[in-house]
């Protein structure tokens, strides 16, 4: 029990800048450039790591707490989730909840890190990303709904257990596809990557996640860029998990198609930032609508 | 199979209700016809008669109609987007809503044994549904033009089911009832946009004697 907790929390520590790396690279090949080294988000996190905290004197402890709580909720909810085939460390009836809102925490406390600066840009930062995941939240609910009539079971392990490999050659497959393609988008608005918003912008007017970090330097800056890693690797764990419900039976196994799966999406992320677009912002909402739409959907099929 | 195929369509639709661009609303709905152009194959196997149906559907509905109306965009430039008499999301909303009640529906109706089970009746109660949507909610001409053809994509959904009994001269009447709807949206297009200038029905209201 205690091993199996270690090993996962090892996993997603020591893994989580890789598949930034990897979109990075992704879309410098699309790019044509040869872009920045596979292992250069690692970099990144040490170079942080060594400078020093700088404060403005108008902010208070919310501040800090913003960039710790980021850092603290993706470790937690990653203990609530299967990492492959490997079973969750821990789970209860009911765990699903808590996965969502643990995501609203963070988010919560990442938007009173920002207020709490009294910057302009700060708020309205934290308007946008506010106003954009609560439109996301009811279609990860929704998806988690059709997964849970499915599975019979309300627990994240059982939802994702070894009974989706049937499911995908069920009648109600359809279902799970659409849920596939909604889960992917609320992969792309909660890390805030490109049709959404763009993690490389330096326009403050057009920042959404970014700019709620503006304030933040130094090894704060670090566990923010950390646990926004660490977000991505745990979101895309259930992507993964849906697309590719392999189970080998042995533990390196089942590691193997957990790693290959998360790079792959992450290939997957670099190909739609590449080819993609940034939406204009007023057809957010409306892109974000009609996939919760889209997720009621899936319901519909469901239960049919 | 036909499942896919038609769950495809039914995605169309929501796409259609929600896209802001003309010219991607005019080939979501091409792709449609096409997509539907399948099903007799699919549904009844390969037979001369689901043959000639589905060529004619894609002929018209996948190639010859869209050809049409991108043809009249250029003419007549159109301001490439769609201007909604109700937003984007409350449309949404209601082709979401017309679509669940499209299922909930289909399992009261009197249907036969075999047609409960698959997604035919639900798709051609929404395509029919959001087909008038499209219709009612949308001010320019051209976009009542393609309500009307998402309008038949549905009857033609419906009627895949009977396509035994359906005689080839009902569906080529259908078809042809759409080509001379369109053509006459055509005509009435080029007198709006000679007269006012622009392309919404709504002046139309005003017309006199």
């Amino acid at each position: 029990m205690i091993g199996r907790i270690v090993l996962q929390l090892l996993i997603l520590l020591m893994f989580a800048p890789l598949p930034l790396g990897v979109i990075n690279k992704t879309k410098a090949l699309f790019a044509g450039r040869i872009g920045p080294p596979l292992l250069q988000p690692y970099y990144d996190l040490a170079r942080l790591w060594r400078k020093g905290f700088v404060f403005s004197r108008t902010t208070t402890w919310v501040f800090l707490a913003g960039p710790v709580v980021g850092l603290v909720v993706p470790v937690l909810a990653c203990l609530l989730l299967p990492f492959g085939g490997l079973p969750a460390p821990i789970s209860f009836h009911g765990d699903l909840i808590l996965f969502v809102y643990l995501f609203g925490l963070s988010r919560f406390f990442t938007a009173a890190a920002a207020l709490d600066t009294g910057s302009s840009f700060e708020g309205m930062g934290a308007v946008r990303e506010v106003t954009f995941s609560c439109l996301a939240e009811p279609i990860v609910l929704f998806c988690l709904l059709v997964l849970a009539h499915g599975a019979d079971s309300l627990t994240l392990g059982g939802l994702l257990g070894p009974q989706l490999t049937s499911f995908w050659h069920s009648p109600h497959a359809a279902s799970l596809g659409i849920v596939l393609v909604c889960l992917f988008v609320v992969l792309l608005v909660e890390n805030s990557r490109i049709p959404f918003d763009d993690p490389n912008t330096h326009l403050e007017l057009t920042m959404i996640h970014e700019v709620m970090v503006l304030d933040h330097s130094g090894p704060a800056l670090g566990m923010i860029l950390y646990g926004a890693a660490m977000k991505l690797v745990v979101l895309g764990a259930l992507v993964v998990r849906l697309a590719l419900p392999l189970q080998t039976g042995w533990l390196i196994g089942d590691l193997l198609v957990f790693l290959v799966g998360i790079l792959l999406l992450a290939v997957v992320i670099g190909v739609v930032e590449s080819t993609m677009a940034r939406l204009r912002l007023p057809r957010v909402p409306q892109v974000l609508v009609g996939t919760s739409l889209l997720s009621v959907f899936a319901l519909v099929l469901a239960l049919r | 199979m036909s499942t896919l195929l038609l769950l495809i369509v039914i995605l169309i639709n929501f796409y259609v209700l929600g896209s802001a661009r003309l010219v991607a609303c005019i080939r979501a709905v091409a792709l449609q016809g096409a997509l539907l152009s399948l099903l007799p194959l699919v549904a009844h196997g390969p037979s001369g008669h689901a043959l000639i149906l589905g060529v004619g559907a894609l002929l018209f509905k996948g190639i010859f109609i869209p050809w049409l109306l991108l043809r009249a965009i250029r003419e007549v430039r159109i301001r490439r987007e769609v201007e909604p008499y109700i937003g984007f999301v409350p449309t949404l909303f209601l082709g979401a809503l017309v679509t669940a009640g499209a299922f909930v529906f289909a399992d009261f109706l009197p249907l036969a044994a075999e047609h409960h089970a698959g997604l035919y009746v639900p798709a051609a109660l929404s395509t029919m549904a959001g087909g008038f949507l499209l219709l009612m909610t949308r001010r320019k001409a051209i976009t009542q033009v393609l309500g009307y053809l998402m309008l038949e994509n549905g009857i033609f959904i419906f009627a895949i089911l009977l396509s035994a009994a359906i005689p080839l001269m009902v569906e080529a009447g259908i078809l042809l009832d759409l080509l001379v709807g369109v053509f006459v949206m055509g005509i009435v297009l080029n007198q709006i946009s000679r007269e006012f200038a622009t392309l919404n029905t709504e002046r139309l209201t005003a017309l006199k004697e």
